[in-house]
């Protein structure tokens, strides 16, 4: 070939990629930007990517699965309403078996009928030992689960378990496709196909997941025909594509949230959560073990400025797992701000103030270390909050740094800002966080609380299946809890969206810890309507 | 020359053998948890019990060398194994990334090169001139400053203050098929910081090669001779000039796959770059030891490359041995 040829090869094939780049450019379906009042397509930023979208090793497992539907489906008053199955679940007069009925009109994506075969194949697979289901623990009740014909599911628990109906909004798989490939790296984890209102059209990992409307979907099809969940990382950058239109909505930062408040387009969303941010105050550790201390930092500390200057007002103080405005929270149980309550408790104790500042007793200084989590700036705000509010009660608090896998190992007798959070049932929280048989299994009970009381109240509580009774229970633990604090409960934090206002007033539900992807204000994308 | 790529690729096996063994034990040895990793919030709820049994499903726990033998014996017949962080097999993973990844840096090596060449050889034609003194300076700047700092200021210029030019991803947010325009236009700004961060490398080659051409006897011969400055420019300097920025092409493959690391991070291009950041922190040894074996064998090519290169511009050079 000679030079003038290659030369000639090089014109035409460069000429040739302008002309397609241009037509690729000018063509009107290309890309529809949400600035040209399109309303059968939204985009919205979330920070969170999942790992897998197969609900068989966790996605989805609080329902909102887009993809997915459960046997039951939480809405927007988390309420729980019937969604593969026809109704609610039939409980066994002993709390162990739970009958469900299913729909005989719904289909997978790809046509296939959906059948209580699915149900056993899903609960199964994930219960399987060889199934990498980090969550699994959550479905630990469960014995057996079998198929009664095509449309009866009953499930039979090793111990009565009130909560039980609320697990069971976790997605179903189906067995034609995903039990006939491995469960854990397997093309169904990155390309499944459900009952859901949406289908999967792309995951490009990092950069977004796109879905198109399910038009067969058994709940009608929904009116958004495109839907888009941009996965951008860093909180600024959200913030500035949401305003360049490159965005329908996104949740951020409440001060930068703020930056839209007067925006008239936009309107902003503060969805409350279970979100709690807490410090762990570790049975083993001298200091933090004592009961007077553990009395003392709860009323030291000053929840309403973190409120006010960490959260931007977005959120509510905390004085256990179950936020205040929840209809479990025990009414009295608040603790006030009172620094000279915690310099009489501690003086009482006998911790006396020593030259520094700091209280001893018996030779013991009241100081130890409080870990948070590199990197995050809520926490480590929180933890030196917490410091400074202690350190006025004489309590010498050393904030630390680390990663999990320096944390872990110490939290047997150092303090953690931990956090979590998980609606739907007050068992869900209460029970892994204060439960002493729990103690220091993985992340349960990381303060190794040990409370015989509370033992027994969470006992009741998740065994009973009358509401009275539960209540009942769910307020001993809470008194109990006022009584000997063995984590001083911080914030509830409230997730903050922006959405344009294209679809009119949208809601949200009360959210868990894990934010963005299946709720948020798209939590129910499917029912959004434009406005007329 | 036959007997020189043979060689080398003989020299490649235990080459790339030990790197694997390197990545394996360096992975072990680093304080991050597989198990954590792959478990994500959930882990921070899960139970012991249910740790553990990730813990021996994943294979984590079993010694070092038993692990590095399993995957070598296995990636031998072809199984490269399954990645742990992506849930899919690795060989799924590197096939759908690697396109990107190589679409950005051959784009951005090119332009390197040629822009390199250029300015180089316009620059050594008056060294000292003003040409030469404003690339010269803008050339030690870029070489100090950080590909993933260059690509930050590109966000910030043409896609936040212009907005001419999209901030990152392949495609537009909204959009989810692939088209030849849309990648275009997103492959702008990624390729183009990539390639201006390697260009000073290729540009001072070039201008320092082509200057010392120029006052070679051959070069002075050729202008006493009466041709052309034209002829004597790109037909005699530019040639031997040219010599030293071949072995350069080789060599900056390594830079190159760095570069490329940050820059894909930055402009969230789903290349296989950001695959090896996510397979590095999780400790995900199958996808971490494949990335590893493409890097070596990459840089090793790009050595190989080079020294053919050179021994075929100029004969005197030979091929070793």
């Amino acid at each position: 070939m000679t030079a003038r040829s290659i030369r000639g090869t090089a014109a035409a094939a460069l000429a040739g990629s302008l002309a397609f780049t241009a037509a690729a450019c000018s063509n009107p379906d290309s890309g529809s930007g949400p600035d040209g009042g399109d309303q059968e397509s939204a985009v919205v930023g979330i920070a969170y990517e999942p790992d897998s979208l197969s609900p068989l090793l966790g996605y989805g497992k609080d329902g909102n699965s887009k993809l997915f539907d459960g046997l039951l489906a939480v809405d927007g008053d988390m309420n729980l309403r019937p969604a593969l199955a026809s109704a609610l679940p039939e409980v066994g007069a002993d709390g162990t078996t739970y009958t469900y009925r299913l729909r005989d009109d719904v289909k997978f994506s790809d046509g296939k009928p959906f059948s209580a075969a699915d149900v056993v194949f899903t609960y199964r697979t994930i219960l399987d030992a060889k199934t990498n289901n980090p969550s699994k623990t959550e479905l630990a009740a469960i014995k057996d689960v079998t198929a009664k014909g095509d449309d009866t599911v009953v499930f039979t628990l090793k111990y009565p378990y009130a909560p039980f109906a609320q697990r069971t909004v976790l997605p179903i798989a189906p067995e034609h496709l995903a039990g006939k490939q491995d469960v854990n790296t397997g093309p169904f984890t990155t390309k499944p196909v459900g009952t859901g209102p949406y289908l999967l059209t792309n995951w490009s990992k990092g950069e977004k997941i796109s879905f198109k409307a399910n038009p067969d979907y058994w709940d009608g099809a929904p009116k958004v025909k495109k839907f888009t969940m941009a996965i951008i990382k860093d909180d600024d950058v959200r913030a500035t594509r949401l305003r360049a239109g490159d965005l329908d909505g996104a949740i951020l930062p409440p001060n930068l949230a703020k930056g839209f408040e007067n925006d008239k387009g936009r309107r902003t969303y503060s969805a409350t959560s279970y979100d709690y941010r807490t410090v762990t105050l570790p049975t083993h550790n001298k200091v933090a073990g004592d009961n007077a201390v553990r009395r003392a930092l709860d009323v030291a500390v000053d929840r309403d400025t973190m409120v006010d200057k960490i959260l931007d007002g977005a959120g509510r103080a905390a004085y256990g797992p179950v936020p205040t405005g929840s209809e479990w929270f025990t009414k009295g149980t608040e603790r006030v701000h009172d620094l000279d309550e915690a310099g009489r408790i501690l003086d009482e104790a006998g911790w006396k103030t020593g030259r520094d500042g700091v209280r001893t007793k018996d030779g013991v200084r009241a100081s130890f270390p409080l870990w948070y989590l590199t990197g995050d700036k809520l926490r480590q705000d929180h933890a030196l909050a917490y410091a400074s509010d202690a350190k006025k009660a004489g309590i010498d608090i050393k904030t630390q740094a680390g990663t999990w896998e320096v944390i872990e190992p110490r939290m047997r007798t150092d303090a953690v800002l931990a956090g979590g959070g998980a609606p739907g049932d007050p068992d869900f929280d209460q029970f892994s966080l204060l439960n002493s048989g729990l103690a220091g299994d993985g992340f349960n009970n990381m303060a190794w609380y040990d409370n015989p009381a509370v033992d027994k109240a969470l006992d009741a509580g998740r065994e009973s299946g009358n509401k009275k009774d539960r209540k009942a229970a769910y307020d001993t633990v809470q008194r109990e809890l006022a009584k000997d604090p063995g984590y001083t409960f911080l914030t509830h934090i409230d997730h903050v969206y922006v959405v344009n206002d294209t679809w009119g007033t949208l809601t949200t539900q009360v959210e868990p810890h894990d934010h963005g992807l299946a709720s948020g204000p798209w939590w129910n994308v499917e029912k959004w309507a434009p406005t007329p | 020359m036959a007997r020189m790529t043979g060689r080398r690729l003989l020299f490649a096996a235990p080459v790339l053998l030990v790197v694997t063994f390197g990545v394996f034990a360096v992975a072990a040895a680093s304080p991050f948890d597989p198990v954590k990793a792959y478990a994500g919030t959930a882990g921070l709820t899960a139970s012991q019990e249910t740790l553990d049994q990730l813990r021996a499903n994943l294979g984590v726990d079993r010694p070092l060398v038993a692990r590095w033998w399993e995957w070598l014996t296995s990636a031998v017949t072809g199984d490269l194994g399954d990645s742990s962080v992506m849930r899919r097999p690795v060989a799924d993973v590197i096939t759908e990334r690697l396109g990107w990844s190589v679409l950005l840096a051959t784009t951005a090596f090119v332009l390197a090169i040629l822009l390199g060449t250029a300015l180089g050889v316009a620059a050594a034609r008056r060294p000292g001139g003003l040409l030469d003194r404003c690339v010269s300076s803008a050339a030690y700047t870029l070489e100090a400053a950080p590909a993933f700092w260059l690509g930050l200021l590109a966000i910030w210029f043409f896609a936040l203050r212009l907005g001419v030019l999209p901030a990152g991803g392949l495609t537009d947010s909204g959009s989810d098929t692939v088209t030849f325009g849309q990648v275009a236009s997103h492959l702008v700004l990624p390729a183009a910081v990539l390639g201006v961060s390697q260009m000073p490398w290729f540009y001072l080659y070039v201008r320092q090669g082509v200057a010392d051409a120029l006052e070679e006897d051959p070069v002075r011969g050729a202008r006493a001779r009466g041709l052309s400055e034209r002829t004597v420019l790109l037909g005699h300097a530019w040639r031997s000039g040219m010599l030293p920025m071949l072995t350069l092409i080789g060599s900056r493959v390594p830079e190159l796959i760095t570069g490329a690391l940050l820059i894909e991070t930055v402009f969230s291009w789903p290349g296989i770059a950001a695959a090896t950041v996510e397979a590095a922190t999780s400790v995900d040894f199958p996808l971490l030891a494949a990335l590893t074996v493409l890097a070596t064998a990459a840089v090793l090519l790009g050595n190989l490359l080079s020294d053919l290169l050179y021994g075929l511009a100029d004969p005197r050079v030979g091929f070793d041995g």
